[in-house]
């Protein structure tokens, strides 16, 4: 075989190996490490509105929660409502047992009997007094009369005189016994109905028309005064209540339109607004609580603390320049972008405005639109990078 | 003149490249060794520069947030701003973990970074493709090392996640790629149990008489809630303000904040001197093995080489060649056949390193540091060929 190859053509066949090789790593040293050249990709600043919005994820809750239970420590007799009956206002719920109740109003009735009765004696007591005091001032009239024309004694009229202030103060005494009788009449009515009210008052009744939401208590619990036993809830009035981070939620108010998706229906994003932010904002998680109202409420109702996605879109910005969030860096403590004249790399600090949620990002101050600014890299830029322009920058983590 | 080294490779030079090219694989693994090793510490330091941070602030007496868990009240960081110096502060929560997509998973270290934007302590620096964060829940920017595309959804607990954008180079210090998702998100995600657990527990707390009194309504209530929040975050990212310098507002820190405070040197030293310490001399050590093995291959290659001609040395020992002509020859070629092995080793170095599924960083100093070797070790292993032919009886060409 060497007889074929001349040393001429040796050195060619070994050149032909070695100059590829030595091309190859000349393209490798260049093309990889820092010597490469870094990938990025432009966008030319543009002039446009953004129409930010506000992200936040909430629970359906209801505007009243009426939490039913007794006022007083005692035991549950009965509970007549299911989770999820409907019930009117002044529906009986249940009730709390009422223990010796029922036998004190029986008594409080008896001893009402009984002073009624009381009263007629002591009227009739009084009628008696009533008669023999008109009777006593006829006599003591007529003897009046008769020791004036010297017909009777002095002493004899005397008497009469004593038997008639006798009688008037029995009639007084009768009268006022009467009054008393009365007044212990009423006085018993009124405990009596007391009882009665107290008796009222361990029934639990639904204060409005709604679904019941809940039933915490089943018949034989004790349960302690202020302790709910059953929940009731309008189902009309179901809203979410919503949380937004405090660092953007900037220009929130009432009446703007919000989009509501329920964890459950994330295909389905329903219509709502913002019916209330709360004044109080929540100092711990850095949260502004709002309230969304359904502008049209589903059929089915969402169940009371389901989470739910509400994104609320705030009014359209005038235009400004705009840039999307990815070129926006921090350099040398300074945000800024990195703009591209010809092909040099110049950092300009920015000062950014609001951000809408595809990630545009209005610049304030520093651009003035018509820039060519770098959005994606392969790594991190420093001024003086050689730069490539692409299409895109994805490729292998090399 | 003519080269004596020339015309011998002239004369075998298929065989000669040949065996180049296979002393250059052998080469290229030893620098993709040498590329394993300055990923693993190109690893720490991207992920402490990528945090974009000055000052890591952590909880007293650890190595947090990287090396040690740490874990500070999310509330701290409102303290730590009203400190001179300071000029933004950001709660940071690092976890590792799997991330379920669809069918497979990827082991990810997840950062919960703070709702603000960009250029904010914690948050991606650059980006490949999408954009950054905008909503406070259920969105992430994802590293492409993790092989998610945008718009792809991710599960991380119970929770789905949206991939909004992609980054490159963004990895811990173990190189797991990153996933960037909301602050309270990530601090639900480090909290939160499956719900199998979760309903376990509240019955647990249920059945326990002192938080579950009868007297007392709303009590079981305030317990669970309280038994399933997370007000912790694993680290504060510090950026100081231009002018001060980082041992003054970290000796504050440490002072008056009784927390623990390092600067970028610090963790530097943390990541690169303690987390990954073992495994950067385990590798080391192998190169060690490597460069050895390689020098002995190449003493014997060139050894045989010379060898395989010993006649024709004896002949041109006849014919009164000087012994100096001879020891140019055989260095000669082992000089070009250590070259056309470093050649090829960069090449393949370079060629295969993305390849691997950790950074693999080629760096140019490493590589003149590789070719001086390479031309040093050549050098000292044709010694031995050269004695070998020099002491060569120029009979030898007549004889047997």
């Amino acid at each position: 075989m060497k007889k074929f190859l001349s040393t001429h053509g040796r050195t060619l066949a070994l050149a032909a190996v070695l100059v590829p090789l030595l091309g190859l790593l000349v393209y490798v040293a260049l093309r990889s490490g820092p010597l490469a050249p870094v990938p990025v990709t432009l966008v030319t600043v543009e002039n446009r509105a953004v129409t930010p919005a506000l992200y936040g994820i909430g629970t359906v809750e209801a505007h009243y929660t009426h939490k039913i239970g007794p006022t007083f420590a005692g035991r549950l007799r009965r509970v007549d409502v299911q989770s999820g009956d409907r019930v009117k206002a002044g529906q009986l719920l249940g009730e709390m047992d009422p223990v010796d109740l029922d036998d004190r109003i029986a008594a409080q009735t008896a001893a009402l009997k009984h002073a009624d009765a009381n009263i007629l004696a002591v009227k009739a007591q009084s009628q008696e007094a009533g008669v023999r005091n008109s009777f006593a001032e006829v006599q003591a009239k007529r003897y009046e009369q008769l020791l004036s024309i010297r017909s009777v004694s002095e002493e004899n009229t005397e008497a009469k005189r004593q038997e008639l202030q006798v009688t008037q103060s029995v009639l007084s005494a009768a009268r006022a016994n009467l009054d008393a009788s009365r007044q212990e009449f009423s006085r018993l009515r009124s405990e009596r109905e007391g009882l009665i009210r107290q008796r009222a008052n361990l029934r639990l009744v639904s204060p409005v028309d709604g679904v019941v939401s809940r039933r915490d208590m089943d018949p034989g619990t004790t349960v302690v005064a202020g302790q709910s036993v059953i929940e009731v809830i309008e189902p009309g009035t179901v809203w979410i209540n919503v949380r937004f981070d405090q660092q953007r939620a900037v220009g929130l108010k009432n009446g703007l339109p919000a989009k509501i998706t329920l964890r459950s229906r994330a295909d389905e994003p329903l219509a709502g607004q913002v019916s209330r932010v709360e004044l109080h904002a929540d100092p711990v998680t850095e949260e502004i609580l709002a309230k969304i109202e359904f502008k049209l409420l589903p059929q089915t109702l969402p169940p009371l603390g389901e989470l739910a996605e509400v994104t609320v879109a705030l009014p359209v910005q005038k235009p400004m320049p705009v840039v999307p969030n990815a070129s926006v860096q921090r350099v040398d403590r300074q945000l800024g972008v990195w703009i591209v004249e010809g092909d040099l790399l110049r950092f300009a600090p920015v000062k950014t405005g609001v951000t809408d949620l595809d990630g545009r990002v209005q610049i304030v101050e520093g651009l003035s639109g018509g820039e060519r600014v770098v959005v994606y890299s392969q790594k991190a830029l420093k001024s003086g990078s050689r730069i490539k322009i692409v299409k895109r920058v994805m490729g292998k983590s090399s | 003149m003519i080269s004596l080294a020339g015309r011998d490779i002239l004369h075998a030079w298929g065989k000669f490249v040949f065996t180049g090219i296979g002393l250059g694989l052998l080469i290229g693994a030893t620098f993709t060794m040498a590329g394993v090793y300055r990923g693993m510490v190109d690893d720490a330091k991207v992920m402490l520069d990528n945090s974009g941070a000055d000052l890591w602030v952590v909880q007293q007496d650890t190595l947090g947030p990287y090396a040690e868990p740490s874990s500070i009240y999310d509330d701290t960081y409102r303290s730590i701003l009203g400190i001179s110096g300071v000029a933004r502060a950001a709660n940071v929560t690092y976890l590792i973990m799997q991330v379920r997509q669809e069918e497979r998973d990827v082991r990810v270290l997840v950062t919960g970074v703070t709702a603000d934007g960009p250029g904010t302590p914690g948050w991606p620096p650059y980006l490949v493709a999408g954009r950054q964060i905008t909503r406070s829940h259920y969105e992430a920017v994802a590293d492409i090392a993790t092989g998610f595309k945008l718009g792809d959804r991710l599960h991380i607990r119970r929770n789905q996640y949206t991939v909004v954008g992609l980054t490159r180079r963004m990895v811990s210090s173990s190189g797991d790629p990153m996933v960037f998702i909301p602050l309270k998100d990530a601090q639900e995600a480090q909290f939160l149990k499956d719900n199998d657990a979760i309903v376990r527990s509240r019955a647990r707390t249920a059945q326990n008489p002192a938080l579950n009194r009868p007297g007392v309504p709303g009590l079981l209530d305030a317990v669970i809630t309280s038994q399933s929040t997370n007000p912790y975050v694993n680290a504060v990212l510090v950026q100081l303000e231009a002018g001060h310098s980082s041992e003054d507002v970290a000796e504050s820190i440490r002072r008056w904040k009784r927390l623990k405070v390092y600067d970028r040197a610090q963790m530097e030293n943390i990541l690169v001197g303690k987390l990954i310490a073992t495994s950067a001399r385990q590798i080391g050590m192998f190169m060690m093995i490597l460069t050895i093995v390689s020098a002995a291959i190449v003493a014997f290659i060139i050894y045989t080489l010379t060898m395989g001609k010993i006649r024709e040395i004896a002949v041109l020992k006849l014919i009164g060649t000087r012994n100096r002509t001879i020891a140019a020859m055989i260095m000669q070629q082992a000089v070009a056949l250590g070259l056309i092995g470093f050649v090829v080793g960069k090449i393949t170095a370079t060629l295969w390193g993305p390849f691997f599924p950790k950074h693999v960083l080629l760096e140019p100093l490493d590589a003149v540091i590789g070719l001086i070797a390479v031309v040093v070790i050549c050098i000292l292993s044709s010694i031995i060929a050269i004695r070998a032919a020099l002491k060569v009886d120029p009979a030898e060409a007549i004889g047997g």
